[in-house]
């Protein structure tokens, strides 16, 4: 099930909403805020508004993070924009005005560096891997990868040119299977469809979708995985109207809670 | 011709023609060739044209006698049928292949009998392609027939009548061939939009290339790895369609034929 | 009598009644104003419109076959009839031979036949070499022929003529109505035609029948109808004066309150009927001793070819065709004070 507010960190923003001494008339005592303490520019002082470019399996958490960091600095308006990575990609390089970029993989974060757009070196602040999402139930047996081999059942893969296809590609070679999809999805989402209608016996996925999806689908995880793991890189960017917003977004991002935030979607901390 | 009139047509074609011209300035011309000798471009191509043609004459079958109950018949709540054989032009082609799914999907609740009693399923077929392109094209021509259906002379189906015609022999023989233009156009228009058609048809059928993966599938795809062959595909789907519309429209047609293609 | 009808249909706020019989060989035509519904009884005995009561039967070797009532309603395809309409409704994408050979090949006549046979009513109504134009390529008094053929070719027990004439040009119009007036002695059937135009009505019918308002207001031969109209709207279309009076003798006490002298004696409520060549008018009142003199005034003239008709009103409200001549001679104007006088032996009278 999805995740919703820290209450660790609700406490926190009581704190800090107390300390700031009522400067601002939105003082609602219910919302949540960041760590503060991790971050430089917290207690909030931010101002202005911050764009923020992020990759569409990102929208639960990022979402959540951002109302987090507005409701500390009350001043500040976070506007996000949840999209395929190649798109985001895509509309940064042709000049869209955007603080800080976080992509689902560091192909599409190569775009955007060789373009020079990064105002600092982009980090990984977090890992998705692959996970077998069956429906409820597994109404068709799935016990591993294997049986992504198995042509008599009904199965999805993500098309090869988008990530997932490409990270299924991946783990498939290594672990010596030919796959036998009976349609290769255009996105995570639309091959989690499939089998929340169960349509499908099982689809590759992301561990973070299948945790997304709640009770309409059943993970099963599969040592294979390891071979294709899916680094999220963010950066701030060059054209940052809102610098300090952004650093501290890229802060709480990486601070203790906005892991464990993205650990609780489904995601892990990155290894390195 | 008068300037209020004019202007915004120009004007507006200027901004139906602008993006193509986009496409054919920003086309890879140099590596058109390669691009377009992958196995994957003609298989899709081949399965969009079929799939298209087909969910026309299966469109022309059934929405015909549609518009023909629509613009003729006396049934009661006349107006409430049209309204929902349009609903796939409103509804968002992702949610109508979603609604395919629970209908004839292998869960769905016809697709379930067929699953369970003679082990087939629709769903990442051709066959669901088929379906999918006509769910969402056929309201075109529905409304297309319906509206020739209304602005032809009904009295030509009363000297029918007298004439010893009964109501099947008047559609085919007077009918039918009155609002023939009107249906040419409508099964152009229908299997225009079949050709582009894209939410149904990945949600429903899936994507999987030489069964599934028509032209809009595959220029989607080729977006996300490969923009510039996405360009020249959907120059070819551009090209093939105009080619067909622009043939058809001569020999079926005529010099007074309808404003198509 | 060959076809009864009964005829009852709500149209709207009209209540149309109509009572019809039609022998074989003989030529009914329904003569009415626009919306008096004669069209709407044409379409019941097409089978076109289901009516809402009365009966509709036609007499066959051995007995009579209902269309209409006894609940029941033939549909218009399975009535062996004929029906030409105002604006000829041939069919745009057949040819005239294919046009006229439909009826054939809807009673299932093999093609060859019905094509041989279309041929030759082609020829019968002089479009012999017509037969491969398409309808689109004909005159109008072309297109209406042929559209007479197509409705008699499959021999029919009834036809129906729906203001066949209307949409033709006046000289057209003299031409095909002769021709029309051929044909339909030839036909043996059952004929009704519907018209606004008494011409059409006298020229080509054995027998008028006048609706009015949804009801038949007066029956007769054409030459009954154009001596004694019984409506204003007769009166007009046959070009008389029509006053309603009461007879005593020879003097009829009219209902508007004037006196008018007629030559036959009558007794009880009347019409007099005085056309308008027979009026003659005076700037003074005329010497001798003409019973019928009535002082009037002028209304409207307006000129009609040689002569001028001159509506007049007052206590005998007349309608008078003078010379052009003597219409300048009497330098009249609208509003103008005449002298009318009609003799007595030119007056009709009957009883109303």
């Amino acid at each position: 099930m999805r995740l919703r507010a820290l209450p660790v960190l609700a406490v926190a923003g009581l704190l800090t909403l107390t300390a700031c001494g009522g400067s601002s008339s939105s003082s609602d005592a219910a919302s949540s805020t960041s760590a503060a303490a991790s971050s430089s520019a917290g207690g909030g002082d931010l101002t202005g508004t911050l764009t923020v470019f992020a990759a569409a399996s990102l929208t639960d958490v990022f979402t959540d993070l951002g109302d987090q960091l507005m409701a500390d600095n009350p001043e500040l308006t976070i506007t996000f924009n949840f999209a395929g990575s190649s798109a985001l990609a895509t509309q940064i390089t042709q000049g869209a005005p955007a603080d800080v970029f976080a992509s689902a993989n560091q192909k599409q974060m190569t775009v955007v560096t060789d373009a020079g757009l990064d105002a600092d070196d982009p980090t990984v602040f977090t890992e998705n891997v692959l996970e077998i999402a069956v429906p409820p139930g597994n109404p068709g047996g799935i016990t591993g990868l294997a049986d992504f081999g198995d042509a008599d059942k009904t199965l999805a893969i993500c098309a090869p040119d988008v990530p997932c296809g490409a990270a299924a590609e991946t783990v498939f070679a290594a672990a010596g299977i030919t796959a036998q999809p009976d349609t290769l999805e255009e996105d995570v989402r639309a091959a989690l469809t499939k089998v929340e209608l169960g349509e499908v016996d099982a689809a590759l996925v992301y561990a973070s979708d299948v945790q997304a999806a709640g009770d309409g689908v059943e993970g099963i995880e599969f040592p294979e995985a390891e071979d294709a793991v899916n680094e999220y890189p963010i950066c701030t960017l060059t054209g940052a109207s809102n610098p300090e917003a952004a650093q501290a977004f890229l802060d709480l991002v990486e601070s203790d809670e906005g892991q464990q935030a993205l650990t609780d979607a489904g995601f892990r901390s990155p290894s390195n | 011709m008068p300037a209020p009139l004019l202007v915004p047509a120009l004007v507006g074609v200027a901004f139906l023609v602008l993006p193509l011209l986009g496409l054919l300035i920003r086309a890879p011309w140099s590596d058109l060739w390669p691009q377009l000798t992958q196995p994957q471009v003609g298989q899709a191509l081949r399965l969009s044209l079929v799939s298209a043609t087909l969910a026309t004459l299966v469109s022309l079958v059934l929405g015909v006698p549609i518009a023909w109950v629509l613009a003729r018949s006396t049934l009661p709540g006349r107006s409430v049928l049209r309204a929902l054989v349009t609903v796939p032009l409103v509804l968002p082609p992702v949610v109508g292949g979603v609604a395919l799914f629970l209908v004839l999907g292998r869960q769905g609740i016809l697709g379930r009998y067929l699953y369970e009693e003679f082990d087939y399923t629709i769903p990442f077929t051709t066959t669901a392609v088929v379906i999918a392109e006509t769910f969402v094209a056929m309201p075109f021509l529905v409304i297309s027939v319906e509206g020739a259906l209304r602005a032809a002379d009904a009295r030509f189906e009363d000297a029918a009548a007298t004439l010893g015609a009964n109501r099947w022999t008047t559609f085919r023989r007077v009918t039918l061939p009155l609002v023939a233009p009107g249906v040419a156009a409508g099964a152009v228009l229908c299997w225009a939009r079949a050709l582009g058609e894209f939410g149904a048809t990945i949600t429903f059928a899936g994507n999987f290339p030489g069964t599934t993966q028509t032209m809009p599938l595959a220029v989607y795809l080729a977006l996300q790895s490969n923009p510039e062959g996405a360009i020249v595909l959907s120059l070819v789907l551009l090209f093939v369609s105009l080619a067909t519309l622009l043939l058809l429209r001569d020999r079926w047609l005529g010099r007074s034929g309808a404003p198509l293609a | 009598m060959s076809l009864r009808a009964h005829v009852v249909v709500q149209r709207g706020a009209l209540l149309v009644d109509v009572d019809l019989t039609v022998a074989d060989g003989e030529v009914l035509a329904v003569l009415g104003p626009n919306g008096a519904g004669k069209s709407t009884v044409l379409r019941v005995l097409a089978g076109l419109l289901a009516p809402d009561g009365g009966r509709v039967a036609i007499d066959v070797p051995g007995g009579e076959l209902v269309w209409d009532g006894d609940q029941r309603h033939v549909p218009a395809h399975e009535r062996p009839l004929g029906m030409v309409f105002q604006d000829h409704l041939l069919f745009p994408h057949l040819s005239t031979t294919d046009n006229v050979a439909f009826g054939l090949r809807t009673r299932g006549v093999r093609k060859a036949q019905a094509r041989t046979t279309a041929a030759a009513w082609l020829a019968r109504v002089g479009l012999a070499e017509f037969g491969d134009r398409r309808p689109t390529q004909l005159s109008g008094g072309q297109a209406q022929r042929a559209a007479l053929a197509r409705a008699l070719v499959g021999e029919p027990r009834l036809l129906l003529l729906d203001e066949p004439l209307s949409a033709l040009d006046a000289r057209t119009r003299l031409t095909v109505r002769a021709e029309l007036r051929r044909h339909l002695a030839e036909f043996g059937g059952c004929t009704v035609l519907v018209s606004h135009d008494p011409v059409d009505a006298m020229a080509l019918a054995d027998r008028v029948v006048v609706v009015e308002d949804g009801v038949v207001v007066q029956e007769g031969t054409p030459a009954e109808v154009a001596r004694m109209p019984r409506t204003d709207y007769v009166a007009r279309l046959v070009g008389l004066s029509l006053l309603p009076g009461t007879a005593s003798g020879t003097r009829v006490d009219l209902d508007g309150g004037g006196l008018v002298w007629t030559g036959e004696e009558a007794a009880g409520e009347v019409f007099v009927a005085v056309r308008p060549e027979t009026v003659s008018l005076y700037l003074a009142r005329p010497d001798g001793s003409p019973r019928n003199v009535w002082a009037l005034t002028l209304v409207a003239a307006t000129p009609h070819g040689s002569t001028v008709r001159c509506d007049l009103d007052g206590e005998v409200p007349l309608t008078a065709d003078v010379t052009a001549t003597a219409f300048a001679e009497l330098g009249l104007v609208p509003g103008a004070q005449v002298w009318a006088s009609v003799k007595a032996s030119e007056i009709a009278v009957y009883p109303r």
